[in-house]
């Protein structure tokens, strides 16, 4: 994960703009059962490849949408769409929750074989891509370790390693460095979007933080409550491909927060 | 912890145990009370001493009605929890009647018991059973309802069976809760044990501690009804102390009970 971040594949290339959308979302909404809309109209299509950030106040029904999108919820309106030939969830999905939510009786190598463990594979191969996979988290020497042993930072990789572990196509986070220092955070970020880089994987990532959204995605969606809706897109196309840690103190970063912030005041300022 | 301050841990609880003992053998000789009104801890030793292949054949029938009731109380009570937390209309049909099991005085019950039942052992064992079992089912109903609810939303999204979902989460997660229920069961199994032979009075060979104390309390040997009774505490401090340790060595690589505060 510190080896440096070689550029996207070539099929990445304005892979969000032609190919069809890996998931899509049309007219989704939900209605809790008692009574809160939490959900409206969400139109949202998820490119192969890409990495969408979900932005929004608290309580804007971002986790909400991300369950839908994970089938850990169903929609009470509309429909949450698969591409063809992904239609079996399970072994398309990758969820890492706002805490690490580990088992704590468990070692980092068992949290992590958890998902192989479930799907029934065999104890020695599922041992040895879990380790891979915590490698690749930049965990490699912690497969014993119990998670009340590891920071904050480590468990979130923990978690990230068993996101991953499965070869996902869709990798969905629930603000998963809201609880970290800011030290940790850019870290993560940084190592994530190496994972994302190298991987090819799809990301959707629900964030409040405008600053993180704007580091991380290829594209915005930015909400507003009451009910949850997505209020605007925003395309980050005048972002570098592969992202540097010097982007943070770009003027292209500062221009692009400006706009996300300017997004999600408007969106904020028109809810009731 | 220093060696030093752990030796003082010990020490303190042990020397005023030693000084209340020391108070007790003074005054009993300061006043002369003969020993059949009180007993110095002199007298007490001396009867435990003398009484020794009596007391002890006693202790071994107590503590084995107690510790097969209490394996009995871990099987019925954990199975039945298990049987409660698959459905909320189990539980809520069952719950009500194992609520009412524990809530009746076992004295009460214990003469239908040995009415009921012909082996006295038996007997004993059903009466002990009910009052240890209580504490394991609801502390482990408890445990198997607490599991994180991420957790087994993440149990869901990868398509956990129920059986996988029951054995990698939810059994783990009761842990802590059934083991601090069997340290209070623990306990319960001894007390049960020993108020069920109170209520039979069984004499005879196989016949239990709490027999000893009522023989005793007739022949007016109440030096012997003293050792009796210590007997009877010092196996609830050991089953106690052996509990924590089990707890403490199922618990101490996770749990937040098992630790030790950070120096």
């Amino acid at each position: 994960m510190t080896a440096p971040s070689p550029s996207p594949p070539a099929t990445r290339e304005g892979a969000s703009a032609a190919s069809a959308p890996l998931v899509s979302l049309r007219g989704v909404g939900k209605r809790f059962a008692n009574g809160t809309l939490a959900l409206e109209g969400v139109d949202l299509d998820i490119a192969p490849g890409e990495f969408l950030s979900i932005l929004g106040p608290s309580g804007c029904g971002k986790s909400t949408l991300l369950r839908l999108i994970a089938g850990l919820a169903e929609p009470s309106a509309g429909r949450v769409a698969w591409a063809p030939g992904h239609e079996e969830r399970r072994r398309e999905i990758g969820f890492v929750f706002q805490d690490p939510t580990l088992m704590p009786w468990a070692t980092a190598l068992d949290n992590v074989r958890l998902p192989l463990r479930l799907a029934g594979l065999p104890r020695a191969e599922g041992e040895a891509r879990a380790a891979a996979a915590l490698a690749r988290v930049g965990l490699a020497g912690f497969e014993r370790a119990w998670p009340r042993e590891l920071s904050g930072g480590m468990r979130m990789r923990v978690s990230i390693a068993r996101a991953l572990v499965t070869r996902p196509s869709l990798l969905l986070m629930d603000e998963p460095f809201a609880a970290l220092d800011e030290l940790t955070r850019h870290r993560l970020n940084d190592d994530l979007l190496a994972l994302w880089a190298e991987s090819g994987i799809t990301v959707v990532f629900v964030t409040h933080s405008v600053f993180e959204s704007v580091y991380l995605s290829t594209r915005i969606a930015v909400m507003a409550a009451r009910p949850g809706r997505v209020a605007a897109e925003l395309r980050q196309d005048g972002a570098p491909a592969p992202r540097e840690p010097e982007f943070r103190t770009s003027a292209a970063y500062a221009a692009l927060c400006r706009e996300a912030s300017h997004a999600l005041a408007a969106a904020t300022a028109a809810a009731p | 912890m220093n060696g030093g301050e752990g030796l003082l841990r010990w020490a303190a609880p042990g020397l005023l145990g030693l000084a209340v003992l020391a108070l007790w053998e003074g005054l009993v000789r300061a006043y002369a009370v003969p020993d059949y009104v009180l007993p110095g801890p002199v007298a007490i030793a001396r009867a435990l001493a003398a009484d020794w292949p009596l007391l002890s054949a006693s202790l071994l029938v107590t503590l084995e009605v107690a510790a097969l009731a209490l394996v009995a109380a871990v099987s019925v009570g954990g199975l039945l929890a298990v049987l409660f937390a698959q459905s909320r209309w189990v539980e809520r049909a069952l719950f009500p009647y194992a609520v009412v099991l524990q809530v009746t005085p076992i004295v009460a019950i214990a003469p239908l018991i040995l009415i009921w039942v012909d082996s006295v052992t038996i007997a004993l064992l059903i009466c002990a059973w009910i009052v240890a079992f209580f504490p394991i089912l609801s502390n482990t109903v408890l445990g198997l309802n607490s599991a994180d609810r991420n957790l087994a939303d993440l149990f869901r999204l990868y398509g956990a069976t129920r059986w996988q979902a029951l054995w990698l989460l939810r059994l783990p997660s009761a842990l802590p809760f059934f083991l601090a229920g069997l340290r209070v069961a623990g306990g319960l199994a001894l007390i049960g044990a020993v108020v069920a032979e109170f209520v039979a009075g069984a004499g005879g060979a196989g016949s239990g501690l709490a027999f000893r104390i009522l023989e005793a309390s007739f022949q007016l040997r109440i030096p012997r009804m003293f050792a009796a009774l210590a007997l009877i505490s010092a196996c609830g401090i050991a089953i106690f102390a052996l509990l924590g340790l089990v707890q403490h060595l199922l618990l101490r690589r996770w749990h937040e009970s098992a630790l030790r505060p950070e120096r």
